[in-house]
């Protein structure tokens, strides 16, 4: 640059080039911010703002500090050798006579309840009867309900005044504290999530795997056929992605049942008697048919826009150099392949392990995906903060393949349809 | 894929076979949601083909099903909501996206990549995530259980689609177009109705088919945010499903399919109209 010190570049009104320059980008810099922002609000709002609220739900631990307020200032101090005196046990009683008048000890006894089991009838009971106590209330107590007799009790709820708890991502992982602070598995009968996750995993890198067995001879048809033809079959993968995912389920469910289309078949033709049905719903295999079903075509589309950039003319100058046509596709084709392979399959096991209703409706019992229990505890069991627990995990291990994702392809290159 | 002249017997052989073995798999893409056409005409409330249906017995084939959904207030009522929780998300999200698409596409946009995965994440997080922390949330500001809770939800969950489908198309939008336009003599508002908004519909219009056909298909966010009133087609189809299994699920499965290819004929033809204005394809 031939710039001078003593005579900058201006622009025709005098304004040195770089600073205009620099106006002008930052200029359509906030413009371009302010096109972004309405929508950029209403995301955080509506979505981001949701996420982290559950996030937050999942170590929040309002119960005993809330509705157990006097008792825990009582305990303050209290080493946990005896049973603490007089003064914590009428902080108690007050507590739950509060509490049984504003008619909220209902989430206090099921928090109670997740670490101590029976605390919840504990709770229930003396609090019915919180009313009629006299003085002195330690025996008082102790008479409803032996379980204020237990030094245990009493650590627990001073444990559980902390206004955070890990005890939800524990019991995600079947693990729980013992009032002395050790981590320790859960009793064998009580043991679900690890193996639901691990089953979640499995049935995802199966369900992988088949959509890609069943993909790559689909892309490599398509890739390679002229536009005219290819455009044609095309319309037969990009149906079924456009078809209702209720739609898709329940065809299978039409399907596969012991009383449905293929069973008939197989009856019909004699390859199986008809008392011998075969089961095929609402088990693994239902599962695991109707997915890769319908996660096929997210397997194909990526292998498909990989494909297609390769010339033919690579094969043809491999076959001529003397390779055997296996030889020339594992060491030739295969090879370029494998980006399409990456996007694909992280794309089909993301959206996979956060699949729902497939499983939920041809899964059975031995079908179903940690997904499945999120939705067990928001709405059966009603532990939301497990449900948070469990989902946070979930969306932990989703971020990261997502992450990877974006490292290998970049999101926006994602193309739909 | 014809195959070379100098193929041996072997490959020629192996040819048929691999075209075979892709048959094969279209048949399992295609042929499960052709098989519930047929049925869904049964005369028997059962969910598979009956002696008379075989035989193409007139009498085993009826219209019972679908006179049920008719004629069915609950089926009726879960339409309507889905029409208005889909038209209504669809317009938010299509109008917010394709704003924030124009902001994406400048070349000064700070901090793209962060921005661009935000706005992608809604399609990301699986939906049982999505629809957990926003019963969390929207219980606590009062919109569980409204319209208006679960168009927003919705809307978030289209977002994605048109963000993606607008910014495409904005990126392969050639900008000497406008300067063209203002050389041979036209105001800017001339411009961006005859130059510029032609070739952008196409690609707002594939997103919006998207958000809506995202909202139309949505269950799980709509089974734990809405109430009975915000009954939707879904929601209708799932409990039909988990509950009574009737087959007038295959006929709103059959209607259902026929809406699906209805909407890819028409983004096959917007598809075509882009490239044709783009001129990447001659006529």
């Amino acid at each position: 640059m031939s710039e001078s010190p003593s005579s900058p570049l201006t622009t025709a009104d005098g304004v040195p080039l770089k600073v205009s320059l620099r106006r002008a980008v930052r200029r359509s810099k906030i413009k371009a911010l302010l096109l972004v922002s309405p929508l950029l609000l209403f995301l955080i709002i509506a979505f981001v703002m949701p996420i982290f609220d559950m996030l937050w739900r999942s170590v929040d631990n309002p119960e005993v500090s809330t509705n157990l307020s006097r008792t825990v200032e009582a305990l303050e101090g209290w080493e946990g050798d005896a049973l603490p005196g007089e003064p914590a046990f009428a902080a108690l009683v007050e507590d739950l006579q509060e509490g049984q008048q504003a008619r909220n000890l209902g989430l206090l006894s099921s928090r109670l309840n997740y670490e101590k089991s029976g605390m919840r009838s504990t709770i229930n009971r003396t609090a019915r009867r919180v009313n009629a106590l006299e003085p002195p209330y330690r025996d008082a107590l102790i008479d409803i309900n032996d379980t204020w007799g237990e030094i245990d009790t009493w650590k627990l709820i001073q444990r559980e005044a902390a206004p955070l708890t890990m005890s939800y991502y524990l019991a995600a992982i079947d693990r729980q504290l013992t009032v002395d602070g050790e981590i320790v598995k859960v009793p064998d009968h009580l043991e679900i999530h690890v193996a639901l996750f691990w089953r979640t995993f499995w049935m995802s890198a199966v369900i992988t795997g088949l959509t890609l067995l069943l993909g790559y001879p689909i892309a490599f048809l398509l890739s390679n056929l002229p536009l005219r033809h290819s455009n044609l079959l095309m319309i037969l993968v990009l149906l079924p992605f456009w078809t209702s995912l209720l739609v898709r389920t329940t065809t299978w469910i039409a399907i596969l049942q012991s009383q449905g289309v293929l069973n008939d078949v197989m009856v019909a033709i004699g390859v199986i008697a008809d008392e011998a049905r075969w089961q095929m719903i609402h088990n693994k295999t239902g599962t695991i048919v109707a997915m890769t079903h319908i996660l096929l075509p997210f397997m194909i589309l990526p292998l498909y826009s990989v494909m297609k950039t390769i010339p033919p003319s690579y094969m043809r100058a491999a076959r001529s150099l003397g390779g055997r046509p296996f030889l020339c596709f594992r060491r030739i084709y295969f090879p370029l392949t494998i980006p399409g392979i990456a996007a694909g399959g992280i794309l089909v096991f993301i959206l996979s392990i956060g699949y729902y209703i497939t499983p939920a409706l041809v899964g059975g019992q031995s079908g179903r995906f940690i997904t499945n229990y999120i939705a067990y505890h928001m709405q059966t069991s009603l532990n939301w903060g497990l449900a948070a627990a469990i989902a946070s995990i979930l969306l932990f291990v989703v971020i990261i393949f997502y992450l990877v994702f974006n490292r290998l392809i970049g999101v926006d290159k994602v193309k739909l349809g | 894929m014809a195959i070379p002249s100098y193929a041996t017997r072997g490959e020629r052989i192996w040819h048929y076979v691999f075209l075979g073995i892709c048959a094969l798999i279209f048949l399992f893409l295609v042929g499960p949601l052709l098989i519930i056409i047929p049925l869904s005409f049964n005369a028997q409330p059962y969910f598979t083909f009956s002696q008379k249906m075989l035989t193409l017995d007139p009498d085993g084939y009826s219209l019972r099903w679908y006179q049920e959904f008719f004629t069915s207030s609950a089926w009726l009522n879960a339409i309507k909501n889905s029409f208005i929780i889909g038209i209504a998300s669809t317009i938010l999200a299509t109008v917010l996206g394709t704003i924030a698409a124009l902001g994406l596409s400048s070349r000064n946009m700070p901090a793209r990549g962060a921005i661009m995965a935000l706005l992608i994440s809604p399609m990301i997080v699986p939906l049982i995530i999505s629809a957990a922390a926003m019963f969390f949330f929207f219980s606590k500001v009062n919109l569980a259980q409204t319209y208006l809770g679960v168009i927003l939800a919705h809307t978030a969950l289209g977002i994605p689609f048109v963000v993606i489908t607008v910014t495409a198309t904005l990126s392969s939008f050639d900008t000497t177009l406008i300067r063209a336009a203002h050389s041979l003599g036209a105001n800017p508002t001339r411009t961006f109705f005859k130059v510029v908004l032609p070739l952008v519909t196409p690609g707002v219009v594939s997103g919006a088919l998207f958000a809506f056909i995202t909202s139309f298909d949505e269950v799980v966010v709509v089974l734990f945010i809405a109430g009975p009133e915000q009954r939707t087609m879904p929601i209708q189809m799932w409990s039909g499903i988990r509950e009574q299994i009737s087959p007038t699920i295959l006929a709103v499965a059959t209607m259902l399919v026929l809406l699906s290819m209805l909407m890819l004929t028409t983004l096959e033809m917007l598809r075509r109209r882009g490239e044709r204005l783009r001129g990447l394809t001659p006529g």
